[in-house]
């Protein structure tokens, strides 16, 4: 009797039509797209995106030239050459990022001890050809210029829980 | 209309005639008009197809609560023709290990019985290119023709995924034909024609259609078993999900279509889409009374015959892509377990079934009465 009662379900297509009725009802149902770039999902502050180099409010870089970043750098996408300045301190003359290498683990941001290299939100970068895409000590110390603000709120946000 | 249409074509007759002697005149004339008729279908036809990638696209979004294509054109309405611009401008890739020739042979030999079946499809009553007494027969035989562009694409292409998609391909349409042509055989027997405009006037014979409820008189209520038999071997012969080991993108890549690029890829994928809509045609035409009107008053009346076909067709291929959103893949030794032990069981006892039916005085069915 069993049998005949699977056989009878089977032969119906009972449980294909439930599959069927369940898409169908889904076809009608509210879209959940977002419609990139018009609308945007809301980023967390700890977003690790493109790299910044950050400069304290008096104009002086932060960078100590520690290499911890370099040293920890999985990808190997970080390179460091370092000089004493005039006034006896340590500073890079170098600090390239290889964008193509980098995996953006964020580990740079966690062990700089001086908050210098970040992640900031921006995602939205390309380069033309490959070389755009290798970041030197200017255009990092740029963007960290340009979005300082934007920079500095997202570690304010983060602050409680670092 | 109609005359319109005759008086042209006798003008264009004349004018052949003046212009190269009586016989090759008519010659000249039959073979530009039979070229004009071929274009007046596969035109159209390419669009429906261009716009069906679309609606699958658009349709699989929505039941996956996405939106679909929506940024070329309003509503993505000039995707298709993205696709098609960026199709074209691809290279065509040779890879150096295949047999050239075969190579590129197999899309065409894909392409050419998807739309040569187009040839005696009634779009209405009397608007048939062909209007031939062996129409299902001709049909049977290029929907089988289509599996050699497969297997010949698998073995050109030199590579393993190509070849096992072939082998894929060449079992599961064996397998699937026959359940397929049983259920014509039944068709034929109750409709007593090959021919594709007799089996829709058959269909629309009988006591419901004099009463106007035409829908019920259709061949599916009465070979409703053929009807789902025969449309789900029509899913499985054009290599659509749930049946699309061929494809099997998560195994074999593509099958036979992935060592193709650009244009060559374009038709395997032409022939795909081309092949659902016949199949859909054939299903609105064999069991849901073609071109018919389901009732016989307005405002059913007040859609043209063509109206009435394409809204069928429509609805059918439709589901070919509601199916696609809505089943996993089946497992290969499934579908051959599908095809050769329960649809070809099924079509055979409901042959059976249906003629003892018909020699009984219980006869329904009126096929032959022209």
């Amino acid at each position: 009797m069993e049998r005949l009662k699977d056989l009878l379900r089977t032969f119906l297509l009972l449980e294909l039509l439930k599959g069927l009725a369940l898409t169908g009802r889904y076809m009608f149902a509210r879209k959940i797209t977002d419609q990139y770039p018009e609308e945007k999902t809301p980023l967390s502050p700890r977003f690790r995106g493109l790299h910044a180099l950050r400069r304290y409010p008096n104009g002086e870089e932060r960078c100590i030239g520690c290499k911890l970043c370099e040293a920890v750098c999985p990808a190997l996408a970080i390179t460091i050459q370092t000089a004493e300045r005039a006034d006896g301190t340590r500073r890079t003359t170098r600090y390239d990022i290889d964008m193509t290498k980098c995996i953006f683990c964020g580990f740079c941001e966690e062990s700089c001890p001086v908050d210098s290299i970040v992640e900031t939100g921006i995602f939205e970068f390309h380069g033309e050809k490959r070389g755009d895409l290798y970041f030197t000590k200017e255009m990092l110390l740029a963007v960290g210029e340009r979005y300082e603000e934007h920079i500095a709120r997202a570690r304010a946000q983060d602050a409680a829980y670092r | 209309m109609s005359e319109l249409l005759d008086s042209l074509q006798r003008q264009a007759l004349g004018f052949s005639q003046d212009w190269f002697g009586a016989e090759w005149g008519s010659n000249l004339y039959v073979l530009v008009r039979t070229l004009v008729l071929i274009a007046c279908v596969v035109a159209p036809l390419m669009g429906a197809v261009a716009y069906l990638t679309l609606w699958e696209r658009k349709r699989i979004g929505w039941m996956q609560i996405r939106l679909g294509p929506n940024r070329v054109g309003p509503l993505g309405l000039l995707q298709p023709i993205a696709d098609g611009i960026k199709l074209f401008l691809k290279e065509i890739i040779v890879p150096s290990g295949s047999n050239k020739a075969l190579f590129v042979l197999a899309p065409v030999a894909a392409i050419t019985p998807a739309l040569a079946a187009w040839a005696v499809i009634p779009f209405a009553p009397e608007v048939v290119i062909a209007d031939i007494n062996a129409g299902l027969l001709y049909l049977a035989a290029m929907t089988s023709l289509g599996v050699y562009g497969v297997i010949i694409a698998g073995w050109a292409s030199n590579s393993k995924y190509a070849f096992l998609g072939a082998m894929r391909s060449a079992a599961q349409i064996i397998a699937y034909e026959i359940a397929m042509g049983f259920a014509l055989v039944v068709v034929l027997m109750v409709s007593g024609s090959l021919n594709l405009s007799e089996i829709v006037h058959a269909q629309n014979r009988g006591a419901f259609a004099q009463a106007g409820a035409s829908f019920l008189s259709w061949n599916w209520l009465p070979l409703l078993p053929m009807m789902l038999v025969y449309f789900i071997a029509g899913v499985a012969e054009t290599n659509r999900s749930p049946f699309d080991v061929v494809e099997g993108e998560s195994e074999i890549v593509a099958g036979h279509m992935v060592e193709y690029s650009g244009m060559a890829f374009a038709l395997f994928f032409l022939a795909e889409y081309a092949n659902m809509i016949l199949i859909s045609t054939l299903t609105a035409i064999m069991f849901f009374g073609g071109w018919a009107a389901p009732l016989g008053f307005a405002p059913f009346t007040w859609i043209p015959p063509f109206g009435w076909l394409l809204i069928k067709v429509f609805i059918i291929v439709s589901m070919f892509l509601w199916f696609r959103a809505t089943f996993p893949r089946y497992r290969y030794d499934q579908i051959m377990r599908l095809g050769w032990k329960v649809f070809i069981p099924v079509t055979l006892v409901w042959l059976v079934f249906i003629a003892a039916w018909m020699q009984s005085p219980l006869n329904i069915f009126t096929p032959g009465v022209r």
